[in-house]
């Protein structure tokens, strides 16, 4: 037997050992939508995630040696193809978690992911009380649900006012999307407008909002100090728009987390300039994980989006930040479980610790990107700060610290939510042991 | 009720009467196929699209406006002799419901080519057409909407013209009034619907342009069909008058009935509304206010 026979079984074995096994692979199913109405943000957000993972693949060998995988199903946005995509993809081995950038989609999901015990991400969407991961252990609205946003945007008005007192007799329209996603953030809007003293009026647009002539001269009439606008797809620019025939000042309209893109603004024309949104992750491509994502991925020809004129933009930026939400939480998985694929109850662990401190984020690349985060089993949103940017015609610009919004405030609205909804459907209120128990699957 | 009031309820309703307008743009789309070939044409939103994602591609790689918008006219009518020639034909004398399911059909194809042509992105037109609002005894009139209601009237008037003085136009009413008296006289169908597709082609264009850059130039320019339906059952689907007088109807009362009804359900209502509307005179009148009343014996 020669040399090379007698030891090659050794040195296999010793790299088996070594490294993690060549099969060890983490997959993410995307329900993505690249055609269709709101394909300009499924290009973008998605494109971001892939471009992402990509980055980790090539630069780090995956994380931990662990490779990312992901597929994905064309929904068009729709709950029906949405759930249908799941149906296909979920017996897809080494599934990390779920991440349909969709409310009907996420709420049709909400009892599949349960059962199957893989996280279910809805970053800055999705019902509200599905932060109390007591009742829901498998959903994490990460960094932003519905009340925080709201939360956030009257903390903004309230800050440009010189204070909360200053909102007393001030009047603040919202002009909300016909949809349960618009409907969402009603009861929150008449506690907050109870508590500092504002008069409200909440205007409902139909969907899909190309027409607001009426919606608009109701707000003429009630001559609001402040429109917050929660818009979706096309009802943005049209509110921009027929705001600008109504004659109401644009830098007086405050738009929600999903009125804040380009594709929202840009159809709008000057109509837009001056306009203010929030959002919980700064445009542009100047943070360093976005320059080492344009060296890695986009200068060798693997970037997701086909127009790199997008990379930093709206969509993009997000899908990244998500990235690296996912990507993290399975990296603090591992470091209990174990360097390989893990389960998704596994990764469900990890996001109940995926705790980001602000110079963690700054070692990842994304200092002023978003701000942080700190998910625990019981408050699986996480905490995220939140910023406000203006659109000067070319680009958004940040016009403010990073907002916290009032958690404190909310925190036992939403308690109250999820355990009338925890009492309907018979569930227990999980404790922190639970959360500690894992099983695999 | 005060003077405020009045005025702003006479506000509400010239913004009604000019939203109206837009809507009969593209019901006349409808009208025009429904008229001679007997086809609700569910693809029309689809070619709105199409032509105005055409157009405004071609303006930002650096077209010239005109040149755009013959290229545009050019390629709107190229789809329209190609629908005939490739779905209509081949569905001679099927059935209305059969052709009504092709045109269905037909939108998808028109949107995912769209799409996949053009990509998803949305866009800004700009036809230099201001959007600033003037004020006439006390109510806010936007220039754009005047002079899209200009530019549907010169259209209107247009094809009236045009139905009235050229051949083409008379066989399209005598294809319009019988069609196997059309063909006995010597007229041909196929190139007669080929004309006519390539005509709503043309009002294709024009509604996507104001249509395009009053919401952008994107996807959601194939669901304004959804606003074009209830002024097609008011108005008749065979009459241009009909189409312009009920898409102002529809307009107007669709904008009262939000502001001074939609409080008692919770807002929202426009929607609906117009389709209630639609619903009831569907129930009194089938035919529509202005559609030709149809006698069948058996």
């Amino acid at each position: 037997m020669s040399f090379l026979k007698r030891v090659a079984p050794a040195l296999l074995a010793a790299a088996f050992l070594a490294s993690p096994a060549l099969s060890d692979e983490q997959h993410f199913p995307l329900q993505s939508y690249r055609v269709g109405p709101y394909a300009a943000g499924g290009t973008g957000f998605f494109g971001g995630f892939i471009d992402y993972l990509n980055l980790i693949n090539t630069r780090d060998g995956g994380v931990n040696g662990v490779k990312l995988t992901w597929s994905e199903g064309e929904t068009e946005y729709e709950v029906e193809k949405g759930v249908e995509v799941y149906q296909r993809l979920k017996s897809n081995p080494g599934i990390a978690a779920w991440n349909p950038l969709s409310v009907g989609i996420a709420y049709a999901m909400i009892d599949g992911v349960t059962a199957d015990k893989v996280p279910l991400i809805t970053i800055n969407h999705g019902r509200t009380d599905t932060t109390d991961g007591r009742v829901f252990p498998y959903v994490f609205p990460l960094l932003l649900n519905p009340y925080s946003e709201t939360s956030g945007i009257v903390n903004y008005i309230a800050g440009k006012e010189g204070g909360h007192e200053a909102l007393k007799g001030k009047k603040i329209a919202v002009l909300y999307h016909g949809s349960p996603y618009g409907k969402e953030t009603i009861p929150i809007y008449e506690l907050l407008a109870e508590k500092y003293g504002f008069d409200l009026v909440q205007i409902e647009v139909p969907h899909p909002g190309n027409e607001q002539g009426a919606q608009w001269l109701q707000i003429r009439r009630e001559r609001p100090d402040y429109v917050v606008l929660r818009g979706w797809g096309v009802m943005n620019p049209v509110a921009l728009t027929t705001a600008q025939r109504n004659g109401f000042p644009v830098d007086r309209i405050i738009g929600n987390v999903w009125s804040n893109s380009e594709e929202d603004v840009r159809p709008a024309g000057d109509a837009a300039i001056g306009y203010t949104a929030i959002t919980t992750q700064a445009s542009g491509n100047q943070y360093p994980v976005l320059q080492e994502i344009i060296k890695t991925v986009y200068d060798e020809g693997r970037g997701n989006l086909s127009d790199p004129a997008r990379i930093g933009s709206v969509y993009h930026n997000l899908g990244i930040v998500n990235g690296i939400l996912n990507v993290e939480a399975v990296r603090i998985a591992q470091a209990k479980f174990g360097n390989r694929t893990l389960t998704g109850d596994e990764v469900r662990w990890g996001f109940e610790h995926l705790q980001l401190s602000t110079d963690r984020v700054k070692e990842l690349g994304a200092e002023n990107l978003f701000h942080s985060i700190n998910v625990t089993y019981d408050n699986h949103e996480g905490e995220g700060y939140v910023t406000f940017q203006q659109w000067d015609g070319q680009k958004w610009n940040v016009v403010s610290d990073w907002i916290a919004p009032d958690w404190s405030l909310l925190r036992p609205i939403i308690e109250k939510s999820s355990e009338a909804y925890a009492k309907e459907k018979g569930l227990p209120i999980r404790t922190e042991a639970d959360a500690e128990g894992t099983v695999s699957n | 009720m005060d003077w405020f009031e009045l005025l702003f309820a006479a506000e509400v309703a010239v913004g009604g009467l000019l939203s109206g307008v837009m809507y009969a743009l593209v019901a006349i789309g409808f009208v025009l196929i429904y008229k001679t070939s007997g086809v609700l044409n569910f693809a029309q939103g689809a070619m709105v699209l199409f032509a105005a994602l055409t157009f405004v591609n071609l303006v930002e790689r650096g077209v010239p406006f005109w040149v755009s918008v013959a290229v545009t006219l050019a390629a709107m009518t190229a789809l329209g002799f190609g629908i005939e020639r490739t779905v209509l034909r081949p569905l001679a004398n099927r059935s209305p419901m059969t052709l009504f399911m092709a045109t269905l059909g037909l939108s998808y194809v028109i949107e995912g080519a769209a799409q996949l042509i053009w990509g998803t992105q949305v866009h800004r037109l700009d036809l230099g057409i201001s959007n600033a609002p003037f004020e006439v005894w006390g109510i806010f009139i936007s220039t754009f909407d005047l002079v899209a209601a200009a530019i549907a009237a010169a259209l209107v008037a247009a094809l009236t013209a045009f139905f009235r003085f050229t051949h083409t136009g008379l066989a399209f009413r005598a294809v319009a009034d019988d069609q196997f008296a059309a063909l006995a006289v010597g007229l041909r169908l196929d190139r007669i619907w080929a004309t006519v597709w390539a005509a709503a082609g043309v009002v294709a264009l024009v509604a996507g342009l104001l249509w395009g850059a009053r919401l952008g130039v994107q996807f959601s320019l194939s669901l304004i069909v959804l606003k074009a339906l209830p002024v097609l059952v008011l108005g008749g689907f065979d009459s241009i008058l009909g189409a312009i007088v009920a898409g102002l109807v529809i307009g107007a009362t669709e904008k009262l009935a939000e502001v001074y009804i939609g409080p008692f359900f919770g807002g929202g209502i426009e929607g609906w509304f117009a389709y209630a509307v639609a619903l009831i005179v569907l129930l009194v009148r089938p035919s529509g206010l202005f559609g030709q009343k149809r006698v069948e014996r058996y």
